[in-house]
């Protein structure tokens, strides 16, 4: 065995020791991107100096949801919608921990876009890996607030005609301290970009632009020919004018990656500490 | 430990805020809320004394992100609770069956106003009584206390949190508007002669632990961060926490879940009794209607009449056993209750046939009137 292919074996051997094999096989369909997703978040623990006990994952319901069950760490798979304040209920509590959400698109945008908008106004100290798989895998395929206008669905059948998120240039007006997106098919960039949330004090985002088997099935794109289509249409620029990062289906469209925002505000729960400082060192007691 | 909180002393207080010093005494350490009246008075003076004693404040979005946010903090070994109303219990209700399905304790005060939807949002009501136990989709098991003083604000609010710690359940304080917003006299005992339950925590190394281990009733708690790498979820779950279908350990948990209350009813219930050893009516009232109707039943005995008061200090599990007993002696009952009679029907599933069940109904978002529950009192007095 060369020394390659040494290390190669002994760092698959750590990941699967973060994963709960046991479980397998998942119940994610051939080709989904979610799964990569997870393996480049497994990886970014490995790399990261926080010790694994004291990374937690939070995930809500949906194909992507899944991801909490899967993960040999404290996790947590909670409601609908309903992760990220979970999250911040227990990242707030506990400081010392690194809190992690990953769930679906339809998750924290749709159902729990209230949720995800205040966390980024507050800035909690939470990391979010939003998977974007165009829609709500696990009920069958309805259409999402991240479904590309046109786009056939459970729901839409004659062509979506909602609107979509922009979600990459919404995050960054929100005022995120780190937006970036990836895909499956860079799952370097993409464990990177994870290891640099986890260094983050604020809400750090990445969405996951994924391939889904159940979206391109609807609109007639085979899996392998939805990742040709990924590589084909790719950009990475990490200064991009996000207000045209939009993502549509448009085969001449480039789907634009990259590490897009990273701002140092100061998390609620870093301000809420310095403040409990300052209360405490005043005297407290009853005001 | 008890650095900032509230001395032993005789206080005059609102109980709201008598809610609150309890809470602080029982442990409780974060709190997420929304604005609502008539809880207001909590989530405000939480925001000044949790920070004093080293504790968390987060005011949320909503009722949902609330309640998920004390679920989130409970999950890492912090004491927490939430208050709101009629508008924001109702909010919190699937989240209430996630707090019952992964076993996971916290304290929700509900503090009731009158009507269905907005309602009388300055106004007393009791009609969130069935929704208390019944609101989560599902099978599962709550525990309710009804405070009827700012004293009990603060005594069944550290109740509440020995309550959850111990079972493992969503806890809630049932209490109302007039109840939330009087004040009167507290008296807060020596700190130490307050019983305070803490979690039972895993007593095997990790590799050992099942977080769900059926072969207790109520497993012993890991939170987030110790090394166990649990796994929690709201879905049907094994003794590790593992989603299943399996027809096996679905019977096996939902039973589980329910017999935690259920099998312990007798030790979690409470009420208390007046004059009711040789009545031949027994008025049956909770919260601040408890208050007027002692004051009508005190009035009846003067007149000559056998009439006592049973107040139940549990409406979940409601302490059948003990109204039992004057059942079995033949009193008839009245309930009375600022609601259109939602305890009478838990009184009717236990004792219809047996006795007369008798009920005074009240929606004008009032407490009946002394006057008023004597004159039912008079009107349905056996004779
Ligand atoms: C309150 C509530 N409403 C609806 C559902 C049904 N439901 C389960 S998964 C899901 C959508 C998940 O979509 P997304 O978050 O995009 O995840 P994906 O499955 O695509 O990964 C829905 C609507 C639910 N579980 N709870």
């Amino acid at each position: 065995m060369s020394r390659l292919e040494l290390v190669k074996r002994t760092r698959t051997d750590e990941i699967r020791s973060l994963l709960r094999t046991e479980r397998f096989p998942h119940i994610w369909c051939p080709g989904c991107g979610i799964g990569v997703a997870l393996k480049c978040y497994a990886e970014a623990i490995l790399k990261s100096d926080i010790p694994v006990e004291k990374h937690i994952i939070v995930s809500g319901i949906g194909c992507s949801g899944r991801a909490a069950g899967y993960m040999r760490l404290d996790g947590y798979h909670v409601t609908h919608g309903r992760p990220i304040p979970f999250a911040v209920g227990l990242k707030t509590a506990r400081p010392d921990l690194e809190v992690t959400v990953f769930s679906g698109d339809g998750d924290l945008l749709t159902i729990g876009g209230n949720h995800f908008i205040h966390a980024v106004r507050r800035n909690d100290d939470i990391n979010v890996i939003m998977i974007n798989n165009f829609t709500y895998g696990m009920t069958g395929g309805q259409y999402s607030a991240t479904t590309p206008n046109g786009a056939r669905t459970l729901t839409s059948p004659y062509g979506f005609i909602e609107g979509t998120f922009n979600v990459p240039y919404m995050v960054a007006a929100l005022g995120a301290n780190f937006v970036a997106r990836w895909t499956p098919l860079h799952d370097r960039e993409l464990t990177r970009a994870i290891q640099e949330m986890f260094k983050i004090d604020g809400f750090a985002f990445i969405e996951v632009v994924s391939p889904c088997l159940i979206f391109g099935e609807m609109n007639n794109i085979p899996p392998l020919e939805m990742l040709k289509h990924f590589r084909k249409r790719c950009v990475i620029d990490h200064d991009a004018d996000l207000s045209k990062v939009g993502l549509s289906t448009d085969p001449d469209q480039p789907i634009v990656l990259g590490n897009f925002v990273r701002r140092d505000r100061p998390s609620y729960q870093t301000r809420y500490r310095e403040l409990m400082e300052k209360i405490r060192g005043g005297g407290g007691g009853r005001g | 430990m008890s650095q900032g909180l509230l001395k032993p002393g005789v206080y005059f207080m609102r109980g709201n805020h008598a809610c609150v010093e309890g809470a602080l005494i029982a442990g409780c350490r974060f709190f997420a809320g929304y604005p609502i009246t008539p809880s207001n008075e909590v989530s405000a003076l939480m925001s000044r004394r949790l920070p004093q004693v080293g504790g968390y404040f987060i005011q949320m979005e909503d009722e949902i992100g609330s309640i998920m946010a004390v679920l989130g903090a409970a999950n890492g070994g912090v004491k927490a609770m939430t208050a709101t109303s009629g508008p924001g219990f109702s909010l919190m209700m699937e989240s209430i069956g996630l707090a019952a399905m992964t076993e996971t304790p916290a304290v929700i005060v509900d503090v009731q106003r009158g009507g269905p939807s907005t309602g009388l949002p300055t106004l007393v009501g009791q009609g969130d009584l069935m929704q208390a136990k019944w609101g989560s989709h599902g099978d599962y098991e709550v525990v309710a206390y009804l405070p009827n003083s700012p004293q009990e604000m603060f005594d069944l609010t550290i109740k509440a949190f020995n309550t959850a710690w111990a079972y493992r359940i969503p806890v809630i304080v049932l209490a109302d508007q007039v109840v939330g917003q009087m004040i009167e006299k507290v008296v807060v005992p020596p700190h130490e002669e307050i019983e305070i339950v803490e979690r039972k925590r895993p007593e095997v190394p990790p590799d050992m632990f099942k977080p769900f281990d059926s072969k207790y009733l109520v497993p012993p708690m890991a939170v987030a961060g110790e090394g166990y790498r649990i796994h929690v979820t709201g879905l049907t779950h094994d003794d590790r926490g593992y989603p299943t279908t399996s027809h096996e350990v679905s019977q096996k948990l939902v039973s589980r879940l329910v017999r935690k209350v259920r099998e312990n009813e007798k030790l979690i219930g409470e009420w208390e009794e007046h004059q009711t050893d040789d009545a031949e009516l027994v008025v049956v009232a909770f919260g601040i209607t408890s208050r007027s109707a002692m004051r009508a039943v005190r009035e009846a005995k003067r007149e000559g009449l056998k009439v006592g008061l049973f107040r139940p200090k549990t409406a979940w599990p409601f302490p059948h056993w003990a109204l039992r007993k004057h059942v079995e002696r033949g009193a008839d009952i009245l309930v009375v209750e600022i609601n259109m009679g939602q305890m009478v029907r838990v009184v009717k599933e236990h004792f219809a046939n047996l006795v007369k069940i008798h009920s005074m109904t009240w929606a004008p978002g009032t407490v009946p009137p002394p006057e008023t529950i004597l004159a039912k009192i008079k009107e349905v007095y056996p004779r």
